[in-house]
């Protein structure tokens, strides 16, 4: 007995020692993050004065306030670049095809990027601004080879769309929309080319492939080696998940036949949950916001809605074409809302993983923004400050509340997959 | 002025959500309290329902957001 309240003692002095350090390490952190912010900034502001033109119509004169949302965008939106930290950025390949050019094969480093993900270099044609590929649509722009260019500059035209343009030997060039691989929601567009390449995105869906296919395979692997013992390690997360799962979504909704469906649902829940948690890191191998993606979660509600209709049987399309036991006025009303129902159910699967992931992200933007808000765009050192210790645990508990969301909409996601799927697989008897 | 009228909309979106998960949540602590024994199926039951009204909510403020 009294070996336990020496351990117990040993660890509570132990928690406050942590204490005793922690205090002072959220103080450092926040003063660096706040100054080095500012800096930032500075140099930021002193670069723009540099670029700026004497022309009218084309300059590079950046905006110097601070703008939360369009940050906020920035951030959650796919890329052709991975940030690393300062200036370095993780080469990533990318596969372009324009109609007129044809195939383009190139590195995203080799557009030199500098500050915000810009490049320095058009290589034939195509130009690298914040992140993203684009591409110059304007006669005169040599569109072979390699050319330096200047800067990038957004235009307001008359009936308020946003345009990039390139600065190249002091002559504007006007470029084309990103391609939407953000299914347009982020600012892409109809443009002359295709994107293919790995962005962002798709490198953190291959990697959360290969996290969780080892972590599988070494669960898989335990139940051979262990057989017979308590689950332990990779086995014991990995187990209760999926226990969890068959008994709780697969059985209850899907009856007999669960097992038929239970391979679909269980990557569909890992493949959610593992990309929310690597979503949530903020830095190098995660910070890729995929299932905040819409082509992602259209995707993954189009694949629910085929498993769910391809899956359905004869009383499932009669309950939706030719309702029984219904007068038959009833049915022309009946039977369109049914129809429209085959499409606002994968709708909404797309839209609730979509809006929770990415409103959750733009609130942790926001948050952080504060330093940026206080220190007025680094003029104000104190501000910064005063920002950064208002930021950190604003930020400290939206990231718990995302924690958990993670959590939840891969299992809502789940759950309502399966009650489609169990809605059309259902038995009818004759209770009309 | 536009994104004014947005935050409103939104606003009203999650007033609308706010009650009817408020009552679904209040509704299924009573069942829950009734009948402790079929708490599980009460409970993602609940979160269905909640699930749904969410997603309407959710239309709403994606809506607010990207139309200008």
């Amino acid at each position: 007995m009294p070996n336990f309240v020496a351990i117990l003692k040993k660890r509570n002095k132990r928690i406050i020692r942590m204490k005793k350090f922690m205090v002072p390490f959220i103080c450092l952190f926040v003063i660096m993050a706040s100054t080095s912010i500012a800096e930032g900034a500075e140099t930021q502001t002193g670069e723009s004065e540099n670029a700026t033109h004497n022309h009218d119509e084309c300059s590079c004169h950046h905006e110097e306030k601070y703008d939360p949302g369009a940050s906020a965008f920035h951030h959650i939106s796919d890329a052709n670049a991975f940030h690393l930290f300062g200036d370095y950025y993780l080469p990533l390949p990318c596969l372009l095809y324009a109609p007129a050019k044809g195939f383009t094969f190139l590195m995203s480093n080799d557009f030199d990027m500098h500050h915000h993900g810009s490049g320095t270099k058009a290589i034939d044609g195509y130009v690298m601004v914040h992140g993203s590929i684009m591409r110059v649509n304007q006669a005169g722009f040599p569109m072979e080879g390699e050319v330096e260019v200047t800067c990038y500059t957004e235009k307001t035209s008359a009936d308020g769309k946003v345009s990039f343009q390139v600065l190249y030997k002091d002559e504007c060039y006007k470029l084309d929309k990103k391609t939407s691989y953000d299914a347009g929601i982020m600012g892409g567009g109809v443009t002359s080319f295709y994107d293919f390449s790995i962005t962002k995105a798709v490198f953190t869906m291959l990697l959360a492939f290969l996290v969780l296919f080892f972590l599988f395979r070494k669960a898989a692997n335990s139940y051979v080696l262990r057989k017979g013992q308590a689950p332990k390690g990779v086995q014991a997360v990995i187990e209760p998940l999926f226990e969890f799962i068959r008994n709780e979504v697969a059985i209850p909704f899907l009856g007999s036949k669960y097992e038929k469906y239970l391979p679909y649902l269980m990557s569909v829940f890992f493949f959610i949950l593992g990309l929310n948690l690597i979503g949530q890191l903020p830095f190098f191998p995660g910070s890729g916001n995929v299932t905040g993606n819409l082509s992602v979660t259209l995707v993954l509600a189009v694949i629910a809605a085929l498993v769910t209709n391809f899956g359905g049987n004869k009383a499932y399309w009669q309950h939706i074409f030719n309702m029984p036991g219904v007068p038959l006025p009833i049915k022309f009303i009946l039977t369109p809302v049914e129809l429209l129902g085959l499409f606002i159910k994968p709708m909404t699967l797309m839209l609730r993983l979509f809006a929770n992931i990415t409103a959750g992200h733009i609130v942790i933007i926001i948050f952080v923004s504060l330093i940026f808000i206080f220190g007025e765009a680094g003029e104000s050192l104190s501000g910064s400050i005063l920002g950064g210790v208002m930021a950190v645990p604003l930020t400290l508990f939206m990231m718990a509340i995302e924690l958990l969301v993670a959590f939840v909409q891969a299992f809502v996601f789940c759950i309502l997959t399966a009650s489609y799927i169990g809605a059309a697989i259902e038995e009818h008897h004759e209770h009309h | 002025m536009t994104g004014t009228l947005a935050a409103i909309g939104a606003g009203l979106a999650v007033i609308g959500a706010g009650i009817g998960i408020g009552n679904i949540g209040s509704k299924a602590m009573e069942a829950i309290a009734r009948q402790p024994e079929v708490a599980g199926e009460i409970r993602s039951n609940m979160i269905i329902t909640a699930a749904l009204i969410e997603g309407a909510a959710l239309i709403a403020i994606i809506l607010s957001i990207f139309v200008k």
